[in-house]
Order: C-alpha cells, then sequence, then structure tokens
C-alpha cells in the first residue's frame, strides 16, 4: 500500500494544483508541499522496509488484464527504494527551486513536475513489465511540456530531438514487451522465466541506452540538458536517467542472461568509451551546462561499466554511484542556474573570481565539485572504487579506462570550479551580484548534507541494495 | 390470409427506434413552428440513440448464441450488438457536438443523422451480402447529404460531390464483387457462402478481392481513401466527427464478420490481403499527415493510419484480433469526436477553417480544450494512459501471437512517424501563443457552449477511463468476439 501511495500522492497532488485556483505563490508553495509529504512519504516507506528480506516488499499487486497476464504490481527492492528515495528528495529540490526562482505558469508547471515525479517512482516500483513501459512513457509526457514551454531559445529543437530519440527507442522496446509478453504467457517480472531471444533483447537494451544515456545514443542530451530549465535539466539527468539502471536491473540483466553473455564485451566497451568521450567533452565544454551535461554521459557510462561487471562489487557500485550522482549532478545543475541567474551567462569565458566576497557559493560550489569529482573519502569515489575494482574482473583494462575517467573527472570539474570562483572576474560578473541567498542555501545544503553523510557511510546505501548483499546471485537468480 | 414471417423485433429494435426519431425529427421539421425545430428535434434524436444503446445493450445481454433472422438475412449476436452499442453512443455524443453549429435546416440535418445512425445500426447485423449492401447505401446516402448540408460553403459542396462519386464507385466495385460471389457460389448469406465450398475458384476470389476493395472504400484504407482528406476538410465538422468515428466502426465490424464468416477458407489469402492493405495505410496516413497544415486534413490522414492498425487487427484472423479490433474501437471512437468537437470549438471561434496556426495559444486560453485535445493527440499516438496504448498493444499482441511479428514491426514503425504530427499539434497549443498571431475572430469570443464541453468531456473520459478500465470492455469485447466462427 504504502508504494501505491508513493506513487498516487504526486499524481493526486498534481492534479489538485492544476485544479485549484491559488495565486502564483500559494501553487508553487502547495506543489512544495506536497513534494515535501513525499519524502516524508518516503522516510515512513523505508523505516518499514527489511532490507535483509528478499523480494518486492511494501508492494501490491492487482490484475489488471487477465487475458494477457498484465497485472498492477508494485514494490521496492533495497535498491529501488534507494532510487525512489533519491528520486523524491531531487524532485523536492527541483520544485523548491522552481518555486524560489518564480516560473511562468506555475499551475502547469508545477502540475507537470509533480506528475513527472509520480512516474518516475512508478517506473521505480513497477514490478510488471507493461507497468513500467507505461510509467517509462508516461515520464515523457509532462518532460516534452516542461522542455518545450519552459526552456530556452532553442527549445524547439532540444524537445524535437529529445522526443524523436526518446521515442525511438521507446517503440523499440514495445515491440519487444509486446513479444516478450506473449511469448511468456504473463507480463509479471515476478513470475516470468527467461528468454535467449537477441532481438527482443536489443530491443529493451537500446531504449535504455537512450534513456540513461550511453555512447553513441547520447544525441539529444547536450541541446535538452542546455535548453531545459535548469531545475528539470537536473532531474532529467538526476533520475530520469536512473530509471535506465533500472531497467538494465530488472529486465536486462535479470531476463536476457544468454544475449548479455554475448554482448557484455560490446557494452562494456561502448560504456568505458562513453566514460572517456563525455569526460573529454566535459573539459572542452565553453559553458557550465556544457561540462554538467558531459559528465552526466561519463557518469552514465561508468553506471553502466559497473552494471556490466555483473559481479557483487560492480552491481553494488553501480547502484551506489547512481544515488551518488543523482544528488551531485542535481547539486550541480542547480549551483549552475544560480550562478546564471546572478550573471545572465553560462559561458566560461564571462565568468570568475566570484568566490571574492560570496562565501557561500564558494563554499558549496567547492564541496560539490569535490565530491563530483571523486575526491578519496567522498561517496563517489567509494562508488567509482568498487566500479573499478568490479570491472577489474572484466579485465584489467576497463579498470584502467575507469581509472582515466577518474582522472578526467578530476580534470573537469577543477576547471569548472575556478573557471566560475577563481581568475579575473569575468564581463559578466558584476560587483553587485549576490552571494547564495539563505532561500538557496537551504535548497542546497540537505543535497550536500546527504552526500557528506553517505560519504561517511557508503555502506548504508552499497549494503542493503540487494538482500544478502549478494547481487549477482539476486539477479542472475532473477529476483527470487 | 398471408403467413407473415416471425420477426424477432428486439434484435432490430436498435435500428428502428432511430429510424423513428428520424421520422419525428423530419415531421417536426414541417410542422412545426420555426424556434422550437431545432430543440425537438436535437432531443428526440438524442433520445434515439440513447434508445438505441439500451436497446442494444438488452440485446448484446439476451443473446448468448448467434441466430440468423429474416430469412436468413440477418443476425442476431453480441457481435452487432457491441458495434451498436458503439455507434449509438457516438451518435448521441455527435447530437452534443452538433448543437451550436448555425445552420438553417436543423430539423434535417438531425433527422438525417438518426437514418444515417439507424443505416449503419443496420449494416453490422448484416448476413448476407444483399442486406450488407442495402445497409452500405443506406447510411452512405445520409452521410452524401450532410457532408454537403453547408450549402453556402463551397467546400462542403464540393466534398458531397467527391464522397458521392468516389463512395458510388466503392459501391459499385462492392456490388460487382457480390455478383461474382453469387455467381461462384449460388449463395447470398454469410455461412451459405462459406459452406458452399468453392474453394480458389477464380471468381469467388476476384469477388472477395472486390468486395474488400468496396470495403475498405468506407474503412478508409489506403488504397481506397482518396476521398478521405477532402471530404473530411470540407464536411461539416460535426459530420466529420461523426463520420470519423462511426463510418469506420460499423465498416470494420462488418469486414472482419463478412471476413470470418464467409470466406473462411480463403483465409490465407485474405490475411495476407488485408495485411498488405494495412501496411499501405500505415505508410500512406502517415506519411501524408506529416505534409499537411490543415487540422482537418491532419485528422482525416491520421483516422487513415487508425483504419491500417484496426486492419493488423483483422490480418491476425484470430480471436484474439477480433477482440483487439473491438477494444481498438472504443477508444479510437472516443478521440476521433473528442479531436473534431475541439476542432469544432476554435473553426466557431476564429470563422476561419483551422490551420495550425489558429491552434496557437488554444491552450493556455481554453485550458479545458487544450487538455482534451493533448490528451486525443497522445492516445491516437498511443501513449499510455489513453485507451489508446492499450489498443495498440492489444492488436501487436494479437499479430505476434499468429506470428506476424513484421506487422508488429510496421506498427510500432508507423507509431513514430505519427508522433511527428502529434505532437507538432501539441506543440502549437501550448508552445507557441495566440498573441503572435493576427486571428480575425469572428465576432469575438463564442458564446459558451456547454453541450460541447460535455461532449468533450465524456470523450476524455472514455479515452482515460479505457485505459484504467480495460478489463471491462476487454470482456465485452471478447464476449462479442465469440459469436465469430473462429
Amino acid at each position: 500500500m504504502l508504494t501505491t501511495a508513493l506513487i498516487l500522492l504526486p499524481i493526486a497532488g498534481a492534479l489538485v494544483v492544476a485544479m485549484l485556483p491559488l495565486s502564483r505563490e500559494l501553487t508553487a508553495g502547495l506543489a512544495f508541499l506536497v513534494a515535501l509529504m513525499e519524502v516524508g512519504l518516503w522516510i515512513a516507506a523505508a523505516t518499514r522496509f527489511d532490507f535483509d528480506g528478499g523480494g518486492p516488499q511494501l508492494g501490491t499487486t492487482e490484475e489488471w488484464i487477465e487475458s494477457l497476464g498484465i497485472s498492477y504490481s508494485v514494490g521496492f527492492y533495497g535498491f529501488s527504494l534507494w532510487l525512489a528515495g533519491v528520486t523524491v528528495v531531487v524532485s523536492a529540490v527541483a520544485i523548491g527551486y522552481a518555486l524560489w526562482v518564480g516560473r511562468d505558469r506555475p499551475r502547469a508547471y508545477h502540475a507537470l513536475m509533480l506528475l513527472l515525479t509520480g512516474a518516475v517512482v512508478a517506473t521505480f516500483a513497477s514490478q510488471d513489465l507493461l507497468l513500467f513501459y507505461v510509467s517509462f512513457e508516461a515520464m515523457l509526457i509532462p518532460l516534452y511540456v516542461l522542455v518545450g514551454v519552459w526552456g530556452g531559445a532553442r527549445r524547439m529543437a532540444a524537445t524535437l530531438t529529445f522526443v524523436v530519440y526518446t521515442m525511438a527507442g521507446s517503440l523499440l522496446m514495445l515491440a519487444s514487451v509486446v513479444a516478450f509478453g506473449v511469448t511468456q504467457g504473463t507480463f509479471s517480472l515476478l513470475d516470468s522465466g527467461t528468454s535467449d531471444n537477441t532481438w527482443i533483447f536489443l530491443g529493451f537494451a537500446v531504449a535504455f541506452a537512450v534513456k540513461a544515456p550511453l555512447f553513441p545514443f547520447h544525441g539529444w542530451l547536450p541541446l535538452a540538458y542546455r535548453e531545459a530549465p535548469v531545475e528539470v535539466a537536473a532531474v532529467l539527468s538526476a533520475i530520469v536517467s536512473k530509471t535506465a539502471v533500472y531497467g538494465f536491473l530488472v529486465i536486462v540483466l535479470a531476463k536476457f542472461p544468454e544475449p548479455v553473455d554475448d554482448f557484455t564485451g560490446l557494452i562494456l566497451v561502448l560504456s568505458g568509451a562513453g566514460l572517456v568521450y563525455g569526460s573529454l567533452l566535459a573539459f572542452r565544454a565553453p559553458d557550465l551546462r556544457g561540462i554538467v551535461a558531459y559528465s552526466s554521459l561519463a557518469q552514465m557510462g561508468l553506471v553502466t561499466l559497473g552494471l556490466f561487471a555483473l559481479n557483487d562489487l560492480g552491481l553494488d557500485g553501480a547502484v551506489l554511484q547512481s544515488v551518488a550522482h543523482a544528488l551531485v549532478s542535481t547539486a550541480m545543475f542547480l549551483l549552475v542556474g544560480m550562478v546564471e541567474r546572478r550573471t545572465g551567462s553560462g559561458a566560461l569565458a564571462a565568468l570568475g573570481g566570484m568566490a571574492r566576497g560570496r562565501p557561500a557559493l564558494a563554499t558549496v560550489l567547492l564541496v560539490a565539485g569535490m565530491v563530483a569529482l571523486a575526491v578519496p573519502g567522498s561517496v563517489t569515489f567509494a562508488g567509482e572504487f568498487l566500479i573499478m575494482a568490479g570491472a577489474y574482473e572484466q579485465g584489467w583494462g576497463y579498470a584502467v579506462v575507469v581509472a582515466l575517467g577518474i582522472v578526467l573527472a578530476a580534470m573537469y570539474v577543477l576547471r569548472l570550479i575556478s573557471a566560475v570562483l577563481h581568475v579575473r572576474p569575468g564581463s559578466a560578473v558584476r560587483d553587485e551580484a549576490l552571494d547564495l541567498r539563505p532561500g538557496e542555501l537551504a535548497l542546497l545544503l540537505p543535497l550536500v548534507a546527504c552526500l557528506l553523510a553517505l560519504s561517511v557511510w557508503p555502506a548504508l546505501v552499497s549494503e542493503s541494495s540487494f538482500p544478502g548483499d549478494q547481487p549477482a546471485r539476486v539477479i542472475t537468480e532473477g529476483f527470487r | 390470409m398471408i403467413e407473415t414471417p416471425s420477426v424477432d423485433w428486439l434484435a432490430l429494435s436498435p435500428a428502428l427506434a432511430l429510424l423513428g426519431a428520424s421520422g419525428i425529427a423530419l415531421l417536426g421539421a414541417v410542422l412545426m413552428p420555426s424556434w422550437m425545430r431545432k430543440t425537438v428535434a436535437a432531443v428526440v434524436v438524442f433520445a434515439g440513440f440513447v434508445v438505441a444503446a439500451v436497446f442494444a445493450g438488452i440485446v448484446f445481454d439476451e443473446t448468448p448464441q448467434p441466430d440468423v433472422l429474416l430469412a436468413e438475412s440477418m443476425v442476431r449476436d453480441q457481435l452487432g450488438a457491441f458495434a451498436q452499442l458503439v455507434l449509438a453512443i457516438t451518435g448521441a455524443v455527435v447530437v452534443f457536438v452538433s448543437w451550436a453549429e448555425k445552420r438553417r435546416d436543423n430539423g434535417e440535418y438531425y433527422a438525417l443523422l438518426a437514418a444515417g445512425g439507424a443505416g449503419m445500426l443496420f449494416f453490422v447485423q448484416a448476413e448476407s451480402l444483399m442486406t450488407l449492401f442495402l445497409g452500405l447505401e443506406w447510411f452512405s446516402l445520409c452521410l452524401y447529404v450532410l457532408v454537403a448540408f453547408d450549402t453556402d460553403r463551397a467546400t462542403s459542396l464540393e466534398a458531397g460531390l467527391k464522397y458521392v462519386i468516389v463512395g458510388g464507385f466503392g459501391s459499385a466495385v462492392l456490388l460487382f464483387g457480390s455478383a461474382l460471389v453469387f455467381g461462384s457460389t449460388g449463395e447470398l448469406g454469410f455461412e451459405q457462402i462459406a459452406a458452399a465450398g468453392a474453394g480458389d475458384d477464380a471468381f469467388l476470389v476476384a469477388g472477395l478481392a472486390m468486395i474488400l476493395a468496396g470495403l475498405g472504400f468506407k474503412v478508409s484504407a489506403a488504397p481506397f481513401h482518396m476521398w478521405t482528406p477532402d471530404v473530411y476538410q470540407g464536411a461539416p465538422t460535426s459530420v466529420t466527427a461523426f463520420m470519423s468515428a462511426a463510418t469506420k466502426t460499423a465498416a470494420l465490424v462488418v469486414t472482419l464478420r463478412l471476413l470470418v464468416t464467409a470466406f473462411p477458407d480463403e483465409s490465407e489469402i485474405w490475411t495476407i490481403a488485408v495485411a498488405v492493405i494495412a501496411c499501405i495505410s500505415l505508410a500512406w496516413g502517415n506519411l501524408a499527415a506529416l505534409a499537411q497544415r490543415d487540422v482537418k486534413r491532419i485528422l482525416a490522414f491520421s483516422s487513415i493510419s487508425h483504419a491500417g492498425f484496426m486492419l493488423i487487427a483483422i490480418a491476425a484472423g484470430s480471436e484474439r484480433g477480433a477482440e483487439a479490433l473491438l477494444f481498438y474501437l472504443v477508444p479510437y471512437s472516443a478521440m476521433a469526436i473528442g479531436a473534431f468537437a475541439v476542432v469544432a470549438v476554435r473553426e466557431r471561434e476564429i470563422g476561419l477553417p483551422l490551420s495550425l496556426d489558429g491552434l496557437a495559444g488554444l491552450g493556455w486560453e481554453r485550458p479545458f480544450y487544450g487538455v482534451a485535445l493533448w490528451i486525443f493527440m497522445l492516445g491516437m499516438a498511443g501513449f499510455p494512459l489513453t485507451g489508446g496504448f492499450f489498443g495498440k498493444l492489444f492488436v501487436f499482441s494479437a499479430a505476434y501471437e499468429v506470428g506476424d511479428w513484421w506487422l508488429v514491426l510496421a506498427g510500432v514503425a508507423a507509431t513514430a512517424l505519427s508522433l511527428a504530427y502529434y505532437l507538432n499539434v501539441v506543440r502549437w497549443l501550448y508552445m507557441r501563443s495566440g498573441t503572435e498571431l493576427r486571428l480575425a475572430p469572428a465576432g469575438g469570443s463564442p458564446p459558451r457552449d456547454i453541450a460541447l464541453g460535455i461532449a468533450v468531456a465524456a470523450a476524455v473520459f472514455v479515452t482515460v477511463g479505457s485505459f484504467f478500465a480495460a478489463q471491462p470492455i476487454l470482456d465485452l469485447a471478447s464476449d462479442a468476439a465469440t459469436a465469430l466462427p473462429f
């Protein structure tokens, strides 16, 4: 029941926000309140969750369409509970930021954000293939409008490429969903067996590769992340991309053991290539958003490396890194947004010297940046280390690539930090530009606090993601 | 004394109820003072559709086994009753869509609507080639007049003329095909044709092909679709709404019944033929829709592509396929009527034919209609949270089950193409504001039209409801599908 409540609360909130003719501030405030209640609900779910028990918990299953074996079946595993956790936190922060900025047409905007939250939580909770597809698609509807209406100057091109890429992937997945479900006689992820059909596998794999995105399916990423409102870009890179991780885990890895065996090499190479390529692009990007956007590409490559290492270390690392990246990337995107609001520009050439007289901005950016570049002792370091160790078991070359990625991350993050905070004041930085306001700090500090807490105790996530902390066994046995 | 054959009046009651309503409306148009004609005609015809729906529901409920009537020319079964239910509800909603349209001859308009509806209800019960042709001509004649009903608009007259000529040609092909089948088997009844076992007789196959083509005109499947965009664009929008939902429903159900009942031995031939027609419709409908600017033309081409999707279900040639088709008809009818109703709203507002520019800003100015059109577009594109998604899913599952995986891929590719123009409509709704354009509203904003609002709300309800409550509708559809001899 709790899972259903977690899905329905934001959706109900969205309807209320869309219907009630409240003032601007009240509408946004109400949406923020709903998002905070969602966080509270998640905490309630987490306290009731038995991290040692197997199988999906806190769930419900209702028959939906009997003749095809489709059901409304939801529930959480350890790792999906954590992913849902960062979802509710990130969306609360994103909605809070929209409240702070005061987005136009607040009723539509906040309703869509809440709808998006509900869809993402539903994706992480789906235990039925069709429900998964439905929620996966449902995310696209609000995103399309959020980018298309509230985006920057080139928003039309951004939405178009985004939709074309993701729908091409999704429709291939629909064909695979139909083929898999009809062959199995059920769409339930719990009851269905495995398949050795390479084509069906490819339909799923490509859809997730587009969503993540993985090299070379990332064509939509730079435009979408640059043109979306920052908090929407944060949601996209932080949590929407993680639905691909969930899909890889519960569908691709669990249901297609043989095709996965055949394709592991290719996927690992592509992930490694994405990691290095994304890092290099981030290092060369001329603007703040470009750096954060391409670093997301790199980080998702890293996560996939961990997933397809297909061993305990890699899988634990992938989940931990997903959680950490969600928090880091939200913090970074919001910081980018805050800098852009003060300077009217995200171009590195026009920025600089913002540390002087702005201690809060400097401190928060530096802390978030240190976590982003995986300084030893941080949660991202723990995640990357696990992934590196997992990749090493697949071949020392992959571990070298991961290490290279870590070095490159240090390069692009330090470049960003110094371009914003240090060097001489850029042309767009006026002396009047304020330090972070209390409202902005109130949004960033919880994120930073989560990151620091996880840095102190990364095992909180990594040891509780899979029952018995044996991810490889759990997945090869199809989560049973 | 002449022996009268026993007549199952209940089985005929839906069509008769509507015919009665049509007669009353027509008499009213002559006998009543002009100020009350519109109200009386609309109310009577609406009541006629509702009564027809109720009778169809009763027939559905009380007919577990198919039963042939009237010298084996008609059939009383759940398939026909299901189609009648959909058609009658469609008609009732169209009365609401039509209410605020400005026209002089309201009595005649509603009378024709009811008569056309009655023809369709008769048509879906046809069990012989003779009644099939009669029903087809009956509702087609009404539609020819309805399309040309706005006599002061040249495009409406032109559309009517085109429809008459092309429709007449289609009917002639159908009739010729029926003659060939009769020549080959000596039978007109569907079951008798099957029982005659003419095998692969060339005349029979040629007749089958021509009948399929004739019905293809009514389904507006490519390559028999040439009239569709012009007629949909030119006809009064409420008539377009009726045609796009009801004509397609009736023609598809009859196609399904005819192929499965009369030509089971030729199923290898017609499944391939229907699959090919489906693929052509998908390709042509979607590609041509991409190039359109006029919203009614976009929707017309989209209806051609939907014909393609539904024909995939028939091409599966299985009970699952029949279920999928019957399910698909429900959300499709709702979305088609709803979309054209929203087009009507905007047309009445700006007093011009509606191109994409005319939609600009509608989403912000009229949130309810904007969200509704958004839902219809997503539904037609097969997005989840609308019944259109399950329609496509069931069709694809049925095709995959019989091994037609290539039809699934064709459908998926067509869906991908169709997104481009469906989402383009949404883009115009929300991402351009109306103030950038200089529209010339004819006489300011239109009067509040509650009837139209109710029609759109009903369409939204069915579109979304058929997603969440897919199972009950699928149950009805599978009951109806059992009436066919698979």
